[in-house]
């Protein structure tokens, strides 16, 4: 009896070492050399999996950012700075840091200001609405509020709101990942730098229709009227196809635009105090008094140098 | 013998062709209108005119911007008063040309007569050139140049010309219609294109609940004594007005997936489209106005309408007496393919066939469930297609899958919506899928062609 159980016990362990051996051999003579750094690279990745970075996942990010030779076309918008410093360090690359960037959208026609002109009974899908047409306001540009961008966030960070029809951003919660911005037909949110503080200026209008026909459609519309970039004194505002854009790199943040634009299509977010127009205005009009003043007092001073020159002849 | 039908799908609503007994009325001429350089398809078409300048009925304002392209005429005489875009029924911005209508002053050369002219030229590239310049497209729906049509690339030869006059579409009657009253036209039409085609045999192709029009059409053909012309007794069934589904109930043969119909030796022209040839041909008139159905249960005065190319949509509806309050929905076609119009400024175009207003009740959708894998969407496609599958894979923007499964073969009929029992908006998803499959062969051969110049260098 206790012979059956030494035989069984020292059958079964000499079969397991054994195997074990084929096993080990197989092993190596298969063995796939892997970069041990990848591991390490998305151990430091965030997770989320979401392809932000354009690649399809962490691990497809950190195969491609070991690969790479620097670091310049391989960027973490999820994880931000803080990853890539951590993915530079094991790499041994060196890392430029980006400005945050948050998703802004881009289109102001709440329910009050932008009327409906039909009634949308079909799919509630931004994807099959804008196939069929321009969508249930008279703005062929702006958001249609059937949520593709809502749908397509993985963070939560993106809520429509009932009473505007509009998506709302949550900037705490959102990544910059750019799902959104690749499920919106209409391209109506856009990528910006999150600013100092959070703090920042743009467009919220895309329609490149003229003035007039913009104003019908959406009483908020940006009417390319070029107020906005005559004020700005960074150049930082361009007017194209009717519409305007803010430069993020050149804003500085003084939202003399915002005061000046007739329509209310330049949002300011998370300044500390809210805008006082009247203030700006004043200090606008002050300026371009003394910037008057001086081309008389230039345009004098020259002509009494050429009189001064015709005596000398 | 029995009727023939298509062999693949189908569904049967009911026909609805409650303005059948209008006959076809000419529409005052609008105030007015604005004629868009995009009515077919292919790439649109380039003004010819400038504003201020005075033109009359029948006279060039655009000219085509490609092969694949249509002359495009005023149809009212008058001063340009602008050139610019406009909203078109969907919204879109789309360079439309505006003229105040001054009288009604037709070209010279144009024969306004009545008198039938059954005597074919025998030039047969003069014929297509006077096709071509008339700017004729596909007045069944695609508007595809017909010119083009004409034209078959070497290699391939025409076996049978088909004209269809199936109007398998419910509430359309505008086909019927001309072919009751302008019989005689469409016949002489149908005889020049099958001399074109090489004399080959013609079709013409009726649905069996139109019997007025298949006792006239053949006591027609009788009176005129023309050869090689026949009508056939079609059955009932929706989309038989397609042209593949029409070409299989026919010739009992199958176009394959991406080929024209002319691959299987078969040419298929609407019955409008031979009206539009016979004019174009024997008149000298170009296409200026089209026959539209103005129909639907809540519009009183239903008619059938002549209606010079960029009237107004508004002004058609106010001239039938306004639209009527319980009318919700006003939709440019039938209830099956048209397209709801979101903008009554819009204006007609060459193609524009019918407009039919329907209530509330009539539009609602009812509420989406889950699909229970009845296959009902499957047998109603007359493409043989699965719209189940597609319209999951269209909803995860699979674009490889989708191609696989022949999205872009769609052709949009609707059988599929119509036939499921829960509800399922199939064919908003599909007709997604169709354009992300057709966008994914389109920039693949973008991508081909590239190559090839890049390698040619």
């Amino acid at each position: 009896m206790s012979s059956t159980i030494i035989w069984t016990i020292a059958v079964v362990t000499v079969l397991g070492l054994l195997l074990a051996l084929v096993l080990y051999l197989v092993a190596q003579k298969f063995k796939v050399e892997e970069d041990p750094r990848i591991d390490e690279v998305e151990k430091a990745m965030p997770g989320a999996n979401c392809g932000g970075c354009g690649f399809a996942g962490c691990r497809a990010f950190a195969e491609a950012a070991v690969k790479a030779p620097n670091l310049d076309n391989n960027y973490c918008p999820v994880g931000g700075n803080d990853t890539m410093a951590k993915v530079a360090a094991i790499l041994g690359y060196e890392v430029k840091a980006k400005a945050p960037m948050v998703a802004v959208v881009r289109c102001n026609g709440t329910c009050a200001v932008r009327p409906r002109v039909n009634e949308w009974g079909g799919t509630e899908s931004c994807a099959v609405k804008a196939q069929l047409y321009t969508g249930d306001t008279a703005c062929a540009y702006g958001c249609l509020g059937c949520g593709d961008c809502v749908k397509a966030c993985q963070f939560g960070a993106l809520s429509m709101d009932s009473e505007t029809s509009l998506p709302v951003v949550d900037q705490d919660k959102c990544t910059a990942c750019g799902a959104c911005v690749k499920a919106c037909p209409k391209k109506v949110i856009e990528l910006r730098p999150a600013g100092p503080r959070g703090m920042r200026v743009f467009v919220s209008c895309l329609n490149r229709d003229k003035g007039p026909v913009a104003k019908k459609a959406c009483a908020s519309a940006c009417i390319g009227c070029g107020i906005c970039a005559k004020t700005c004194t960074h150049e930082a505002i361009v007017v194209e196809g009717n519409i305007a854009y803010i430069d993020a790199s050149k804003c500085k943040l003084c939202r003399e635009c915002e005061a000046m634009c007739p329509t209310g299509a330049i949002h300011g977010v998370n300044f500390p105090k809210p805008l006082d127009k009247d203030a700006i205005k004043e200090r606008i009009k002050i300026r371009n008094q003394k910037a008057k003043e001086a081309v008389v007092i230039s345009s004098e001073a020259e002509k009494s140098q050429k009189k001064e020159d015709k005596k000398d002849e | 013998m029995s009727k023939r039908t298509f062999s693949i799908g189908g569904v049967h609503p009911h026909d609805s062709k409650i303005s059948r007994g209008c006959p076809i009325c000419p529409l005052p001429v609008a105030p007015t209108v604005y004629i868009s350089v995009a009515q077919h398809i292919g790439a649109p078409s380039v003004p010819c005119v400038a504003v201020g300048d005075k033109v009359k009925v029948g006279q060039v304002i655009a000219e085509p911007g490609g092969f694949v392209s249509a002359f495009i005429h005023s149809s009212v005489s008058g001063t340009v008063k602008s050139i610019g875009p406009r909203p078109d029924l969907a919204g879109r911005p789309v360079t439309h040309i505006e003229i105040a209508v001054e009288g009604d002053e037709w070209a010279d050369t144009i024969d306004t007569t009545d008198t039938l002219i059954t005597e074919i030229p025998s030039d047969n590239k003069a014929i297509v050139e006077k096709i071509r310049l008339g700017g004729v497209v596909g007045l069944g729906g695609a508007t595809f140049p017909t010119h083009v049509k004409l034209s078959p690339p070497p290699g391939s030869k025409c076996e049978r010309v088909i004209i269809n006059g199936c109007e398998c579409e419910p509430y359309l009657t505008s086909d019927f219609r001309t072919l009751l009253e302008k019989g005689e036209q469409v016949v002489v039409g149908a005889a020049i294109l099958r001399q074109v085609m090489g004399n080959v045999p013609c079709t013409i192709a009726i649905e069996e609940n139109k019997p007025e029009a298949i006792v006239h059409i053949r006591e027609v053909i009788e009176k005129l004594g023309f050869e090689g012309i026949e009508v056939m007794e079609m059955k009932m069934m929706y989309p038989q007005g397609g042209e593949k589904q029409l070409i299989d109930a026919v010739m009992h043969r199958q176009v394959g997936s991406g080929a024209l119909p002319i691959s299987v030796g078969a040419v298929v022209q609407n019955v409008a489209t031979a009206l539009a040839v016979y004019d174009a041909v024997q008149k000298n008139k170009p296409i200026v106005d089209n026959s539209v159905t103005v129909t639907g249960e809540c519009f009183p005065n239903q008619a059938n309408l002549l209606v010079r190319v960029g009237t107004p949509l508004r002004y058609i509806l106010d001239y039938l007496g306004g639209i009527p309050a319980d009318a919700a929905k006003i939709i440019s076609g039938g209830p099956m393919m048209g397209r709801a119009v979101a903008n009554l400024d819009a204006a007609t175009v060459k193609g524009t066939g019918a407009l039919l207003l329907l209530t509330e009740a009539q539009t609602r959708r009812g509420k989406e469930s889950e699909c229970i894998r009845c296959g009902r969407c499957a047998d109603a496609c007359p493409m043989g297609l699965e719209p189940f599958l597609l319209q999951k894979l269209s909803r995860n923007s699979d674009v490889e899958a989708l191609e696989a499964n022949a999205a872009q073969d769609c052709i949009e009929c609707g059988c599929c919506l119509y036939s499921c029992p829960a509800n399922i908006p199939l064919l908003d998803w599909v007709r997604l899928g169709k354009g992300l499959a057709m966008g994914a062969i389109r920039a693949r051969a973008a991508a081909a062609k590239a190559a090839a110049e890049a390698a040619k260098k």
